[in-house]
């Protein structure tokens, strides 16, 4: 006999991660139904009306922004929290014990996290199509699906980052969401761009990920705009994401490089040296 | 052949010196326990050899490999049970083991493992509604699914009722009948009498004895012990002088202590009987090996 082959093992990873989430009230409500929650409650309180200065009504601007919120809580929140807890209570420890390389154990939570997010991605537009009349462009549809990939990429990556700095799973997902919530405030995720922001926080969000994350995805919902997306900055009026998609990208790489250095498998620091 | 050797190992946590380079050899299908009090040292050179921990120094061959650097290869051929380890709160039973044998080359099946550890009505119970000591028995249950030829248990039967401790004996037992190796620790003397071919005992790092159950720190040739109440209205004065001899009277009962019980016994009990006199508590045995580990391990 053989030992499983890396494509089934990653695959077994997945199917498990996912039984685990779906039976944790938690994760599941902040992933799936808090972002629903803001789109029924934004739309509610602002009117679903075309909001003239983005040339998009109110949940079709939301649906997408609201969609990455959900996807990010899946990637970054979720994917820290349950490793920070997994390694706090030793279940890292015993599965680095079993011929399971921890690669693949790795790949299987990052597969996991991907399809919960293009799940709770898929939800969301789904109820905006049905409810609120949100738009979905054919000709942007793989701009769109690859934007959500790398996002989700890179902030699974950062969540990696983070769960190396935190020893209590308790407290992950307060501290996971302490800092997105600040980010997500000036990353036009709540708050559209309607709303005119000091430069600070302009050059802040800049920076970061996340709003490039919504503008890369909000824009392949927006139908003043022309072009496929794949382009890398683009004229006045264009869909492009390329340039999103780069600072996305090298956030993700950088941190997975360092998550991967700094990974521990052991609850106790001393326990490897 | 060997399935692990040791070669003088030493590890150190800061300025905590855990192992003080220790040596030891597990011959193929041997049952070895390792005894030593809390902090001895036992947890840290099992995790060593399972490859959870590196070391500072010395030689460690692990069923051929070194297990610092033991891959997927290595890992098939060795079963853990961890001191501490943890398990998904969500997952049943079942589930957990499924998880868990799907990992290896050959594993057996999950019903098998579940039923060995006496856990079949528990089977499609969350894990979070385990009791400590059925917890307990689902990571044994992890730790042999893998048809491991090498298997660690570290304290394995903490928190099992008396009836689940002989079940898991069985097991023990029917693992080395089967072949494997088992690298045991534990805080229960019984169970290395039971269990074990080999004992060492580790302290402060270092392993201050090596022997069978029987023979460990010479436990065959230490003096009998015989003891007994003695009758009210007689002193110690009053035995016959070969006993008085051997004897002393911790608060109130005989102790005697002999490497040849027999002669003893017959003036003992011709002593009695001529005086009509009742020997309550009247017992005769050698040191338990409860004994001698706690005379090795003393401070
Ligand atoms: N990860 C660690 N970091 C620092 N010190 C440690 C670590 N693990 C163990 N120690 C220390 O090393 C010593 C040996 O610990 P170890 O766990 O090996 O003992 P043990 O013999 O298994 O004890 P017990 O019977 O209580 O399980 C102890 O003094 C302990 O405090
Ligand atoms: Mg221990």
């Amino acid at each position: 006999m053989t030992l499983p082959s890396p494509l089934a093992l990653l695959l077994h990873q997945t199917v498990y991660d996912h039984r685990i989430f779906w039976r944790s009230v938690a994760p599941a409500f902040f992933v799936l139904v808090f972002p629903l929650i803001m789109l029924v409650v934004f739309t509610a309180l602002f009117g679903n009306e075309l909001i003239p200065a983005l040339g998009v009504t109110t949940a079709q601007f939301y649906a997408p922004s609201l969609a990455v919120y959900g996807a990010v809580n899946a990637a970054y929140v979720n994917l820290s929290a349950s490793t920070v807890t997994r390694r706090e209570q030793g279940i890292l420890k015993r599965i680095r014990g079993t011929p399971m390389p921890p690669w693949v154990y790795l790949a299987g939570r990052l597969l996991f996290t991907a399809t919960i997010a293009f799940f709770a991605t898929a939800i969301m537009v789904g109820i905006g199509v049905a409810a609120y009349g949100v738009r979905l462009f054919a000709h942007t549809l793989p701009a769109a699906i690859l934007v959500l990939l790398v996002g989700v990429a890179c902030w699974a990556a950062l969540g990696l980052l983070l769960s190396t700095f935190l020893r209590d799973g308790a407290g992950a997902p307060a501290v996971a969401s302490a800092t997105l919530l600040p980010l997500a405030f000036i990353s036009d995720v709540f708050i559209p761009p309607t709303v005119q922001m000091p430069r600070w926080a302009e050059l802040i969000a800049d920076w970061f990920p996340l709003r490039h994350f919504t503008h890369a995805l909000g824009d392949a919902f927006n139908p003043s705009l022309s072009g496929s997306g794949f382009a890398w900055s683009g004229a006045p009026g264009e869909y492009a994401m390329l340039h999103h998609l780069a600072v996305m990208a090298a956030w993700g790489v950088i941190a997975a490089v360092i998550a991967a250095w700094r990974f521990r498998w052991q609850p106790n620091p001393e326990g490897v040296a | 052949m060997a399935a692990v050797v040791v070669e003088n190992v030493t590890k150190q946590y800061g300025a905590l010196t855990a192992l003080a380079g220790v040596s030891l050899r597990i011959e193929e299908g041997e049952v070895f326990c390792l005894l030593g009090p809390n902090g001895a040292g036992k947890t840290t050179l099992v995790e060593i050899l399972e490859g959870h921990r590196g070391r500072a120094g010395g030689d460690v061959r692990v069923l051929g490999f070194d297990p610092a650097q033991g891959g997927r290869a290595f890992r098939d051929r060795i079963g853990i049970v961890l001191q501490h380890g943890g398990l998904d709160d969500e997952l049943t039973v079942a589930e957990t083991t499924r998880y868990y044998r799907s990992l290896y080359a050959r594993p057996r099946r999950a019903e098998d493992v579940i039923a060995l550890v006496g856990l079949q009505s528990k089977a499609h119970t969350r894990v979070k509604t385990l009791s400590g000591g059925q917890r307990r028995r689902l990571e044994l249950a992890l730790g042999i699914v893998g048809e491991p030829d090498l298997l660690f248990l570290d304290e394995p039967t903490t928190g099992f009722d008396p009836s689940a401790r002989r079940q898991a004996w069985d097991l023990v037992r029917a693992l080395r009948a089967g072949g494997k190796t088992i690298l045991l620790t534990t805080h229960y003397m019984d169970e290395a009498q039971a269990l074990a071919d080999r004992i060492a005992v580790i302290a402060k790092g270092r392993i201050v004895a090596e022997g069978t159950p029987d023979t460990l720190g010479d436990r065959h040739r230490l003096d009998a012990r015989i003891r007994f109440r003695l009758p009210a209205g007689v002193a110690f004065a009053d035995l016959p002088p070969s006993l008085q001899h051997a004897g002393s009277t911790p608060n109130g009962r005989c102790e005697l202590r002999t490497a040849d019980p027999v002669p003893l016994l017959r003036d003992l009990t011709t002593w009695a009987t001529a005086r009509n006199l009742d020997l309550d508590e009247l017992s005769v045995d050698r040191p338990t090996l409860e004994d001698v580990y706690l005379e090795l391990t003393r401070e």
